[in-house]
């Protein structure tokens, strides 16, 4: 490293966090890598950022960043989105390190909500924010309790839950947050990506890291891992799909977002990976509304409306 | 004489399901239950009687592992391969006994059932606990389950807070029995209930009961709850038992000065 | 041909705890043996024990000393030392009681009221028996169906016979069964007892009416003659 290059703002520690607690959280990531899917408690610590705004996912990188890694920050898929922008910022000023939008580049990227549409590498590093790890909980509110499910593998109330989805509504109408099983023994919460990206956790070359900052929580899934997402014989996992193609680039493979254009009903579906369809879009793709005043509206960097769902 | 022929073919020996030996719980001053013993087989049910206090409460709490004792120890027939003392067994396999081959219905139902989550999905719990992973079978199951107590199946979507008193307790029956246990324990199953929603869940387990050849234990105040469930009867008094034996012959020749007076205080109708 | 019921110095006294202690003593030494095909009629004015000595036969009542052996199974088992579920047995298959009233379980529709005692045996023809014997004692069919709760006294009363005879025990107890009958129905319930003798029951019953008495008792046994100081 050469003393010319402009570092990090030095009143702080590297990537914010004393030596000692980042040697905690690995520590706890090392535990979570080897039991894949086993939520580890850890010491989390108190981030310049509330509760809900991905404390715990922002713990997790500044444990395993390095001056010389390329830092991606997405939520909900976009890399412009106020939450990206100020996480992504926060690192630039703590660690002084690169940062992109292309996910090929990224050696971490700390994720919203969703998990990018070009396929990881083996290298890269996917942190997932987490707002509840306890993907029982909201079926069984007692922690002792949801402990020894995991210890004894009492998983029978998870399907409970997807029956009555079946019952109420013909089909399991869970769309995100899927829980899926781990490596065959530890249920695990995917966090509220949608259940399009459940299939793209299974056998990932990434290493995946969880990190619940108010639940005070690390898990995690190695590379080429098993992971299943939970189902029915005769109502089998599926994940959404759409009779429309991306409005902007014209993909059919990607996760979709509904846009609401005027008062009159007018909308449009455009891809959630921002960096996804502006990559096609350069390569010459383009969709049925890609050349209108909406278009340039939603083009990168224009800002793009918070959406409701719960925060990470 | 050749109908009876028919059915007394010498019957293979039978081994006890739950052996109790000297169980006695208190809390601090306060004496729970005091050196309790007896031996259940399968099939049969056995009634504790007593007023409020008599420990009563204790000791089933205990004989379902929800309690450790201070003394004592209850061995269960697990898996038919003999008696263990289920305080030794190991967790899981204790926890798992408690869903598949005992069943517990509590005094109030809310204290059994989920009661956000819908009756088929409160029967269908159990069935998916052991692995059962096919929706339209499990739904078979709890809609058979259902109409077996007495509930409408057209009602297996309707979560039971929306339920009255009586089908709640039949649901939860329901979701007790659908794994077939060998023992199931009973505490006040008629309590709260109005007397004429009593008299048709007190025939309906019975009929259940005796059909599925289930051994019970049930814990209340009300002696008729007894006298129509229980071939025995133990009578619990400041946490001992004063009497014991076969549940008419205790309610109608009571020996004990306590069971005189419980049996004499009830009105007759 | 052994005996189907044995009786040996069998007392029985009630103490009255609720009622300061207050002892009665009702019968003391007695003994009584019944063979196959034998009737014996308890005898003895009212408050003689008659219904004592016979819910003492089914256990129903526990005896201060003495011994009840009742062939069950081959073999003789004494019903004041056996565990209560071998006295399930016991009345199960072995020994018939029908009682002076019938105990209504309620919502329980007659015919299986009658029927039960013979399922429970795992007797395939349970119904059928059942039937036949509603129809012989003359309850309308129309009744069958519902619960005895709301039955005359004279219905209860058959329905309740019909229960002590659709299975053939080979022990029978009768607590006078005929007390609230017509003369035809009477009539009906002492053909049964006569087929049950003839088919080589025990039975031990008390009889008011004379002429019932007459009818089925091969013997009379005088119950007071075993109270205490008695003559």
């Amino acid at each position: 490293m050469s003393a010319a290059r402009p570092a990090w703002d030095e009143a702080y520690n590297f990537a914010y966090l004393d030596e000692q607690t980042k040697r905690m959280i690995r520590r706890a990531l090392l535990k979570a890598l080897a039991v894949p899917g086993y939520q580890v408690p850890f010491g989390g610590r108190e981030m310049p950022l509330a509760y809900g705004w991905g404390t715990g996912g922002m713990q997790v990188t500044a444990s395993v960043i390095g001056p010389s890694d390329t830092l991606k920050v997405i939520d909900q898929g976009a890399d412009d989105t106020t939450n990206a922008v100020s996480i992504r910022r926060f690192f630039q000023r703590v660690t002084g390190v690169n940062t992109t939008e292309a996910t090929e580049q990224a050696d971490i990227i700390q994720t919203r909500h969703r998990i990018p549409e070009v396929p990881l590498r083996e290298g890269q590093i996917l942190v997932y924010q987490v707002p509840q790890p306890e993907p029982l909980r909201k079926l069984e509110p007692r922690e002792t309790e949801t402990r020894k499910m995991h210890g004894f593998g009492e998983y029978g109330l998870m399907h409970v839950r997807l029956y009555e989805d079946i019952a109420r509504f013909g089909h399991i109408a869970t769309t995100y947050s899927y829980p899926v099983m781990v490596n065959g023994r530890y249920l695990m919460s995917p966090t509220p990506i949608p259940k399009f990206d459940n299939p793209k956790m299974r056998n990932n070359p990434a290493i995946q890291l969880f990190g619940a900052g108010r639940e005070k929580r690390i898990y995690a899934i190695p590379p080429y891992t098993r992971v299943e997402s939970l189902d029915f014989e005769d109502h089998p996992f599926e994940v959404q799909r759409w009779p429309h193609a991306c409005a902007l680039c014209g993909s059919r493979e990607s996760y979709l977002d509904e846009v609401v254009l005027d008062d009159s009903g007018g909308r449009m579906f455009v891809c959630s990976d921002t960096h996804y369809c502006a990559t096609r879009r350069a390569a010459g793709h383009s969709g049925a509304m890609a050349e209108g005043s909406v278009a340039r509206a939603l083009a990168p960097s224009a800002g793009k409306q918070e959406d409701s769902h719960e925060r990470a | 004489m050749s109908a009876l022929e028919a059915v007394t073919a010498p019957r293979a020996a039978v081994r006890p399901l739950l052996r109790v030996c000297g169980l006695s719980k208190s809390y601090g001053e306060t004496v729970g239950c005091v050196d309790v013993s007896f031996t259940l087989y399968p099939g049969e049910v056995i009634g504790i009687v007593g007023e409020s206090g008599s420990g009563k409460s204790t000791l089933l709490n205990l004989l379902c592992a929800q309690l450790e004792p201070d003394a004592g120890t209850v061995e269960y027939d697990v898996g038919g391969e003999g008696l263990r003392d289920v305080f030794c067994l190991p967790e899981p396999q204790r926890r798992r006994l408690m869903r598949t081959d005992w069943g517990l219905v509590h005094q109030n139902p809310r204290d059994g059932l989920r009661m956000d989550v819908s009756a088929g999905g409160n029967v269908g719990e159990r069935l998916m606990a052991v692995g059962a992973r096919h929706y339209g079978a499990i739904r078979g199951e709890a809609l058979d389950w259902l109409s077996r107590v007495e509930l409408d199946g057209g009602r297996i979507d309707d979560r039971p807070k929306h339920f009255s008193g009586g089908m709640q307790q039949r649901l939860q029956i329901a979701r007790n029995l659908v794994t077939r246990p060998r023992l199931v324990f009973m505490d006040e199953p008629t309590g709260g209930l109005d007397v004429s929603v009593q008299a048709r869940l007190l025939d309906l387990l019975r009929g259940l009961v005796r059909e599925m050849g289930i051994a019970a234990v049930v814990v209340t105040h009300d002696l008729a709850v007894v006298r129509l469930l229980a071939d025995r009867l133990m009578v619990m008094r400041r946490g001992r038992v004063v009497e014991e034996g076969l549940t008419d012959q205790v309610l109608d020749d009571p020996h004990h000065p306590y069971t005189q007076l419980l049996v004499s205080s009830v009105l007759q109708v | 041909m052994t005996a189907l019921i044995a009786v040996s110095g069998l007392s029985k006294e009630f103490v009255l705890h609720t009622q300061g202690g207050a002892r009665i003593a009702v019968f003391e030494g007695l003994d009584l043996e019944v063979r196959g095909g034998e009737c014996v009629c308890l005898h003895g004015p009212s408050g003689a024990g008659k219904s004592t000595l016979l819910r003492a036969l089914y256990a129903n009542y526990k005896p201060s000393a003495g011994h009840v052996r009742v062939l069950h199974d081959g073999r003789h088992v004494d019903l004041t030392r056996a565990e209560p579920r071998e006295i399930v047995e016991v009345r199960r298959r072995s020994v018939g009681y029908v009682s002076q009233f019938l105990r209504v379980i309620p919502r329980v529709p007659a015919l299986d009221v009658v029927a039960e005692p013979a399922r429970t045996a795992g007797l395939p023809d349970a119904e059928a028996r059942a039937r036949a014997l509603l129809a012989r004692l003359n309850i309308p069919e129309r009744l069958w169906s519902l619960a005895p709760a709301t039955f005359s006294g004279g219905e209860q009363q058959r329905v309740n016979v019909a229960r002590g005879f659709v299975l053939d025990y080979p022990i029978l107890l009768l607590d006078e069964p005929t007390a609230s009958l017509d003369a035809a129905n009477r009539q009906v319930v002492v053909e049964l007892i006569l087929q049950a003798k003839a088919r080589g029951a025990a039975v031990v019953g008390i009889f008011h009416d004379e002429q019932v008495r007459g009818q089925v008792a091969d013997r009379l046994f005088e119950v007071a003659s075993f109270r205490r100081n008695a003559a």
